[in-house]
């Protein structure tokens, strides 16, 4: 049973391998040149050096977006006026595509780590904001009067009644904006950086029409990805947040 | 028998005073309570029936200031009624409990003012009165329905409250263990005496365990009658004087359906 | 601790009205304090939205955009619902097919532009390509999820009262995934919404995104980078308003909590 899928991949590889070898002279590559492509990075340590600037660019972006729009979410969400002041401003920036803020971008930052940081940390903010909102909202009643019952003062009530209330949405949330600032980061480096494995899609195919790299590249990015939406749901393991998903 | 006036009496620990409670919904005024007048006497049982509702909850609600009356007021112990207080806790009838807290941890929510030593103690204390040994580490989503209430009351009875309001606690339980927890509530209750309000449509249950029984209208609600219940406890549930009882209650119920 | 009483009605003009205004000043006063030769005011970039509508340019970015945005939502709703619903009907399918889709989901659509290039040519093609590639994963997801998660209940009914297979696909399961389906639909709008503008960066030169890069490229006019900005955040949200509306009509609403 298990094996079904690894067969199903295995068919699909035999597919492309055919197709390449049956129109030769074509610029792309076949399953095994793109090994040999991811290879030939290996040896050069491009791969390493592209995947950490890629992987730098992210964690910061994604961890400053955290720190901001996890506490104003569950503000906006929590203050009904507060939600009034600023949910139309942020429905109109949602929809911005991070990358259209690159001339702003690199007005700021200039061509660089800070831009792409940056463009990462738009891309996150609504994500994370909209998400702790959600979470706030979807508290049940019953939680917050309970919490309202014993008396207990803010911070309390927040430390020890709200943060655990909204914890398993927040898990749920960081993971798929997690891999929206994946997502972002390749883009971003497609068009405003000079590092990062999003550059090496671009440069490889600008320098040489290498698109064994180019695929290369692809793939490696759909790797890193995958593991690191997994590295994720294995925090929703962690026991003191499992209760939250089969019950909710 | 039946009396809508309150006795005069010292130890009247909870008085409800012309409470009317209307909210508003698109725009029109919906009334749901309609000059409500009580008095509730110190370590009194007092059930609250009527139709579904009729206010019950929302009479119940505005006991505890988690809602604030349209008019009139709550007063306990002579002090007006102006918020959720530790001193009157309420307990749910599901989803009460929370899910990221141990039993335990459940049970200590409310002391967190005490030492380590008075805390451990008095949970465990409360654990052994609600009969639930062996889960103090267990979650509940580990428990039953019933635990899962028991460890409500638990809770609820940590704190030390005056009053403990129980909003159709029993409600999303099966019947046989419906049966089983209101024996469990005399019996902590007859331990460990305090003002008890307990809404339930169940007519059973309200003469099994009350000291006076309040039958509200349908909405608007009012105040139908007050039936005491004047068999002690433990009650023979087959006795002529609990049928008695129970009959009349059920008529008047039935008053209260058309009214 | 909670918010105090209900806030009136006017309240929900005002505070937002409030905020933009706070923020505008904001703006405002903070280019007049750095003096920065470059970054524009709220002023520059109003004037810059006029002079946009004014130039037919504008009308034909956006009508390009939208163009792109049609074509490849479309189609990835064309064969993403189908191939979804099977997915979620047959789990088995769902286990060969979904370490696929977990590898390629990660790939930033952006990403598939070389490829996308070889096998399209410059032009419209690749940017519909794009929008087609980031639309279709969370349609796919959305169907599959939407129809495994329809409770047994409601098969086992269907059932009893004689349907065939096909049939309570059509007239159970779907119907009840529908809300579902509809959410993911509109997320997937959105996707489609930030990816073209994206793949116009890059890959063609006409419509929003190609609009606010050029604008700085030939000419630094970031007056008008901001004011395409804006018209982007617009013409997303009424396209995420609008769809909200479908999901009003009747026959949906009961999926969705009021």
């Amino acid at each position: 049973m298990r094996l079904r899928p690894v067969a199903f991949i295995l068919v699909l590889l035999v597919i492309w391998q055919t197709a390449i070898s049956s129109h030769p002279g074509q610029l792309l590559p076949g399953p095994w040149q793109t090994l040999r492509g991811i290879g030939d990075l290996l040896q050069h340590g491009l791969l390493l050096k592209y995947v950490v600037a890629s992987l730098f660019r992210v964690t910061w972006g994604f961890l400053l977006a955290a720190v901001i729009a996890i506490p104003l979410g569950l503000t906006i969400g929590w203050y009904r006026r507060a939600e009034m002041a600023f949910n139309p401003l942020v429905q109109i920036f949602r929809p911005i595509s991070p990358l259209a803020w690159i001339p702003i971008a690199i007005l700021w930052f200039g061509v660089g780590d800070l831009s792409a940081i940056f463009l990462i940390f738009i891309g996150c903010f609504f994500s994370l904001l909209l998400t702790a909102m959600s979470a706030v909202h979807n508290i049940p009643d019953v939680y917050i009067n309970v919490g309202r019952n014993f008396g207990l003062s803010t911070p309390a009530f927040i430390y020890r009644v709200l943060y655990p209330a909204v914890a398993p949405q927040l898990i749920v949330g960081l993971r798929i904006t997690l891999g929206i600032a994946w997502l972002v980061v390749v883009a971003a480096e497609m068009i405003a950086v000079n590092s990062g494995l999003g550059f090496l899609i671009v440069d490889a195919r600008n320098a040489g029409n290498r698109y064994d790299l180019v695929v290369a590249g692809m793939v490696v990015i759909g790797i890193i990805g995958l593991l690191l939406d997994l590295a994720m749901r294995s925090l929703e393991q962690v026991k003191s947040f499992r209760w939250g998903f089969p019950e909710n | 028998m039946s009396t809508q006036s309150s006795p005069q009496s010292a130890g009247v620990k909870l008085r409800v005073d012309h409470v009317r409670k209307a909210f508003e919904r698109d725009g029109n005024s919906i009334s749901v309570l309609e000059d409500i007048n009580l008095d509730v006497r110190n370590g009194e049982f007092i059930c609250l029936v009527g139709p579904s509702g009729a206010g019950k909850s929302t009479l119940l609600n505005v006991m505890g200031g988690f809602l604030s009356p349209t008019s009139g007021s709550v007063a306990i112990d002579g002090e007006t009624v102006q918020g959720p207080d530790p001193r009157r806790i309420l307990v749910f009838q599901e989803r009460g409990v929370f899910p990221w807290l141990t039993v335990e941890g459940n049970i200590g929510f409310g002391l967190s003012n005490l030492s380590d030593a008075e805390r451990k103690q008095r949970i465990a204390h409360y654990v052994q009165l609600v009969r639930l040994q062996g889960f103090e580490h267990s979650y509940p989503s580990d428990l039953s329905g019933g635990m899962k209430q028991r460890l409500q009351v638990a809770r609820a009875l940590a704190v030390n409250p005056d009053i403990l309001y129980l909003d159709e606690p029993f409600g999303a339980l099966d019947s046989v263990t419906r049966f089983i927890m209101r024996g469990e509530l005399l019996r902590i209750w007859q331990t460990e005496r305090r003002t008890i309000i307990f809404v339930t449509h169940d007519i059973d249950e309200a003469v099994q365990l009350a000291d006076r029984v309040v039958v509200l209208s349908s909405r608007p609600a009012k105040i139908q009658d007050i039936l005491t219940i004047d068999i002690d406890h433990p009650r023979n549930l087959s006795s002529p004087r609990y049928l008695e009882l129970r009959d009349q209650l059920a008529q008047k119920i039935g008053l209260a359906f058309s009214a | 601790m909670n918010s105090l009483a209900k806030p009136a009605t006017w309240e929900k003009f005002f505070w937002p009205l409030l905020t933009a205004a706070v923020l505008l000043a904001v703006w405002h006063y903070s280019v007049i304090w750095t003096a920065t030769k470059v970054f524009p005011s709220p002023l520059s970039v109003e004037k810059g939205l006029v002079e946009l509508a004014h130039k037919h340019v504008l009308w034909a970015d956006i009508t390009d955009s939208l163009r792109r945005v049609a074509i490849g939502f479309g189609l990835a709703a064309i064969i993403g619902i189908p191939f979804g619903l099977a997915l979620g009907w047959f789990p088995s399918l769902n286990q060969i097919f979904n370490p696929v889709l977990q590898i390629l989901r990660p790939i930033s659509p952006i990403a598939w532009i070389p490829v996308a290039i070889i096998f399209f040519g410059i032009g419209d093609k690749p940017a519909t390509f794009l929008v087609f590639l980031g639309a279709l994963f969370p349609i796919v997801v959305a169907c599959a999820s939407g129809v495994s998660r329809v409770p047994s209940i409601y098969r086992r009914a269907g059932r009893n009262f004689g349907l065939s297979s096909p049939q309570i696909l059509a007239r159970v399961v779907f119907p009840a995934a529908l809300p579902q389906i509809l959410i993911g639909l509109r997320i997937a709008l959105g996707i489609a919404w930030l990816v073209v503008v994206a793949g116009e960066m890059i890959a063609v030169d006409s419509g929003l995104g190609y609009l606010v890069i050029d604008s700085r490229n030939s000419g630094k006019r970031y007056d008008l980078v901001v004011a395409a900005m804006l018209i982007i955040g617009v013409i997303g949200l009424a396209l995420d308003l609008l769809f909200r509306q479908i999901e009003k009509i009747r026959s949906v609403r009961w999926g969705f909590r009021s």
